[in-house]
């Protein structure tokens, strides 16, 4: 039964989870980097070796990791609404995903950095590089492919997050799918709410490899 | 141009405290080629990373123009750091960066306008010979292509002196000899003091004025290289004279005689000489000789013969003033 309101309902759906989903990418990845800097370079073999940072930083990345994401979801209403006004909608549901991903992402971001090969850091040594420009002319711009990998696994794991907060009040193809699949036994609306949802993370993924290829100056 | 004094590296791990470099005073003089030769695990990368502090010496003094760097703050080092260049075995190029990109890094670093640090960037490349690869990528280049390029950025700044780490070691043979070249020539021409790691004696012979024998974390002997070559005093420096060719380390375990080249003339038919003046039916043990330029550097190592041959032998070498060395090893 395709008529125009679901086709109206499945469009705001589409729309409500790109928001969601792009503005989470976007501030998780705004609050990973400088996370996952902090990781890597305090670490033992870091350029700014602080071992108290690194592990107090690591402690608390893997405890909200740990946090199963509906628990986390629920748990930290009060915040949502000390920051958004409300816990239902779209905007409501930003918070708890950026609160899930930012950990996330800062591992995702200490693993590109470690990627990095260690001479290049030494040879900027070497020039006299400050810390603060071998993060930002080295670290960041070698790592760049790899943080884009990340940034397409990100984005579909909070893709799927996002879903999961539809059982909560929160917006997007989620949502539809639990309200109209689960509740209303409308099982075909729910297997096009998942077959785009596929179709999403599909395209995303084939476009960040695409990206990572045409900017990855080592592959030639 | 640069003092070590006293100059101790150790690193404490899970296994106690290794002293890779102990107790090294060396003094390299402004616009020589210095070597520092040794087998692997001699503490030579620990020690060439003491002179810009890249390892900081557990002991001891680095003057750089008499201006102890081991008392500086971090800030007045990495400004001397940009008067001290180097280059490294794996080359250690930006790889997300073009050959331009690479070369104008340490201008960056040193905060000069983009504009001027291109125009000296393109001079660099016109030296090294890669003027036609400033867009290209470090993974489109050769070996001997990334090593040029890393030789343009490490003289970017003009830094007064160049620190070589086997800078060749990861070269073939005819890549190695034209990078030395470039080395020699880029000393001479623009006055840079060059100093070279390196576990490969034809290094050393090819471009350094002076060396330094290191064997576990020790300066064993310095020499000019001349000196060395003729008459190497430590256990580490014969060792490393003597082995034959590719196979260094490999010692010869039969008493022989050792003829050195030092730059005469490679047209005298010496070897075949020696089999007629002796008489005997010689035995060449091993040959490591060059043509630079017209005369021969190396050595050709022969079997002791009888000793009537031997005074023979003895007789012409003098004659003809080639150095030589008799090595008996049941000694």
């Amino acid at each position: 039964m395709m008529n125009s309101q679901i086709t109206e309902l499945l469009l705001t759906g589409i729309g409500e989870t790109f928001y969601m989903v792009v503005v989470s990418t976007v501030i998780a990845y705004l609050l990973g980097i400088p996370l996952g800097v902090v990781l890597y370079i305090t670490d033992t073999n870091g350029i700014c070796r602080n071992r108290i940072v690194n592990l107090i930083t690591g402690f608390i990345i893997n405890v909200v990791r740990s946090i199963p994401f509906l628990i986390l979801l629920v748990a930290i209403l009060p915040f949502t609404r000390a920051i958004v006004g409300t816990t239902i909608g779209s905007t409501a549901t930003i918070v708890p995903l950026v609160v899930a991903a930012a950990p996330f992402v800062a591992r995702m971001v200490e693993s590109s950095l470690k990627e990095v090969d260690l001479g290049v850091i030494e040879a900027a040594k070497v020039f006299g590089s400050s810390t603060w420009q071998i993060i930002t002319k080295v670290l960041l711009p070698e790592a760049k492919p790899s943080l884009l990998v990340g940034g397409t696994i990100a984005f579909a794991t909070i893709l799927g997050y996002s879903a999961m907060a539809g059982f909560v009040g929160g917006g997007g193809l989620g949502a539809i799918a639990v309200n109209y699949g689960y509740y209303r036994y409308q099982s075909d609306v729910m297997l096009i709410t998942v077959a785009l949802l596929i179709i999403i993370v599909q395209v995303f993924q084939e476009a960040g490899i695409r990206l990572v290829n045409k900017i990855d100056k080592r592959i030639r | 141009m640069i003092r070590l004094e006293h100059v101790e590296r150790t690193f404490s791990g899970k296994q106690g405290t290794v002293a890779a470099v102990k107790d090294v005073s060396l003094e390299i003089q402004k616009g020589e080629i210095f070597g520092i030769i040794g087998f692997s695990g001699a503490g030579k990368s620990t020690l060439v990373r003491c002179i810009n502090l890249l390892e900081r010496p557990t002991g001891g003094a680095v003057y750089f123009q008499d201006k102890d760097l081991t008392r500086m703050s971090e800030k007045e080092l990495r400004h001397y750091r940009q008067h001290i260049g180097m280059i490294f075995q794996q080359f250690n190029l930006l790889a997300q960066r073009t050959v331009l990109d690479n070369v104008t890094f340490p201008l960056e670093i040193a905060g000069v306008p983009k504009k001027k640090a291109r125009i000296r960037a393109r001079e660099l490349l016109e030296i090294v010979e890669l003027s036609d690869k400033e867009k290209s990528y470090p993974a489109q280049l050769s070996g001997g292509q990334k090593q040029r390029v890393a030789i343009a950025r490490a003289l970017a700044t003009s830094p007064e002196v160049l620190l070589c780490d086997e800078a060749t070691s990861a070269l073939d043979p005819i890549t190695t000899k034209s990078i030395l070249s470039l080395l020699k020539e880029i000393n001479k021409s623009l006055g840079v003091t060059i100093v070279v790691i390196t576990h490969e004696m034809k290094v050393v012979e090819q471009i350094c004025d002076r060396v330094a024998v290191m064997n576990q974390g020790i300066v064993e002997e310095q020499a000019t290289v001349q000196d060395f070559f003729l008459n190497p005093k430590s256990q580490t420096g014969k060792k490393l004279i003597r082995s034959t060719g590719e196979e260094q380390g490999s010692e010869l375990d039969q008493d022989y005689i050792r003829l050195v080249f030092d730059g005469q003339s490679s047209s005298e038919p010496i070897l075949a000489d020696l089999i007629l003046t002796s008489g005997e039916r010689l035995n060449l043990l091993g040959a490591n000789t060059e043509d630079i330029g017209g005369s021969a550097y190396g050595q050709i190592m022969i079997e002791k013969p009888s000793e009537e041959a031997l005074r023979k032998i003895r007789m012409y070498l003098e004659e003809h003033k080639i150095s030589y060395e008799e090595v008996n090893n049941d000694e």
